[in-house]
């Protein structure tokens, strides 16, 4: 046990906690552009509380998780091991992906599934400083006439977009907010 | 006939060992009667689940799934920074949390009164369970053997 702090951050009560918090979860990904906050998970920095629940929630030994540059430190590997037990790989192995914009690149690496079983890509886990429903026009399932989301940058969500049914799907985490884009949104 | 039987030194495998295959109100008399009851805080709560058990023929052929058993288990981290861990068979939540109590304490000064108190008895209540099994078995045990043949 190299660090203790590092096993803290679990749900305090799982049952409820993992409920709430995969309701979250699935709405933002339901409702690209929608901000919800997740609470409950916490882990060792620069992991913020959002994207601590997310992989909590989703993350698990069946899926192997890309660690950005950033987030690719021993107390987090620790972390990840003992409350998801998921895998480290490289970013063609991924099934999740965590980092910071700057350090997911370059996405092409990563898997965007086949045309048999699109389903086998990668979902971006993205750390921003800020989050706000402002910014690029989002339209598309789930959206009723258009939505705002603060995205690092629109080209590789149109490229995206422009893959479907292939492609990957994202969620944007600051704090204890977290948005969801799926490959099914058009951005402008 | 089993007249000794294997005794590891008792470092931490050994002791998780004991407790996850205690007998889980054994294990809850014999620390009520140690009367310790240190503040600690979760860092997993008790769980249930199920774990393959896997087998080698002879010890070293090719691994084969034997069945699948359920396992408690749960981490939690003592006032004084000493993180315990509980992995028992069955599903008795108290008897995971008391493993991980144990196994916290036992790697500090209390770790004495826990090994005489706790421990000990069920490692020998263990090894009775063990020559129980084995003389029950010996005594079914069948010899076959030839008379000597007639024939100079």
């Amino acid at each position: 046990m190299s660090n203790v702090a590092a096993l803290t951050g679990g749900f305090s009560t799982p049952a409820t906690d993992a409920a709430a918090a995969f309701r979250g979860v699935m709405n933002a990904m339901a409702r690209p552009g929608t901000l919800e906050t997740l609470t409950g998970g916490s882990g060792p920095a620069p992991l913020s509380p959002a994207a601590a629940t997310v992989l909590l929630t989703l993350a698990d030994a069946t899926t192997p998780v890309f660690l950005g540059a950033a987030h690719d430190t021993e107390d987090m590997r620790t972390w990840l091991a003992f409350h998801t037990g998921a895998p480290i790989a490289g970013r063609s192995g991924a099934q999740f992906a965590l980092g910071t914009w700057g350090d997911l690149a370059p996405l092409a690496e990563f898997s965007m599934g086949t045309p048999e079983y699109p389903d086998r890509s990668v979902t971006l886990i993205v750390e921003c400083d800020t989050l706000s429903a402002s910014g690029s026009t989002l339209r598309g399932p789930g959206i009723e006439s258009e939505a705002h989301l603060s995205l690092p940058e629109t080209e590789a969500f149109q490229t995206n977009h422009a893959r479907f049914p292939l492609g990957f799907d994202t969620f944007f985490t600051a704090g204890d907010l977290v948005a969801g884009l799926p490959r099914s949104t058009e951005v402008s | 006939m089993l007249s000794t039987l294997w005794r590891p030194a008792l470092d931490r495998k050994t002791w998780l060992s004991v407790l996850a295959k205690a007998d889980p109100q054994e294990v809850k008399d014999l620390w009520g009667q140690l009367d310790v009851s240190p503040e600690f805080s979760w860092l997993r709560r008790p769980e249930a689940g199920a774990v393959m058990v896997q087998g080698r023929a002879g010890g070293t052929g090719a691994a084969f799934n034997l069945g699948e058993m359920t396992v408690t288990r749960c981490t939690l981290q003592v006032a004084g920074g000493a993180v315990g861990v509980g992995y028992v068979q069955g599903r008795d939540k108290g008897h995971a949390e008391i493993s991980a109590l144990a196994d916290a304490l036992l790697q500090s000064d209390l770790m004495h009164r826990i090994l005489s108190g706790l421990i000990e008895p069920l490692r020998r209540s263990a090894d009775q369970r063990l020559r129980a099994r084995a003389s029950k078995a010996a005594a079914t045990k069948v010899d076959f053997f030839t008379l000597v043949r007639g024939e100079d």
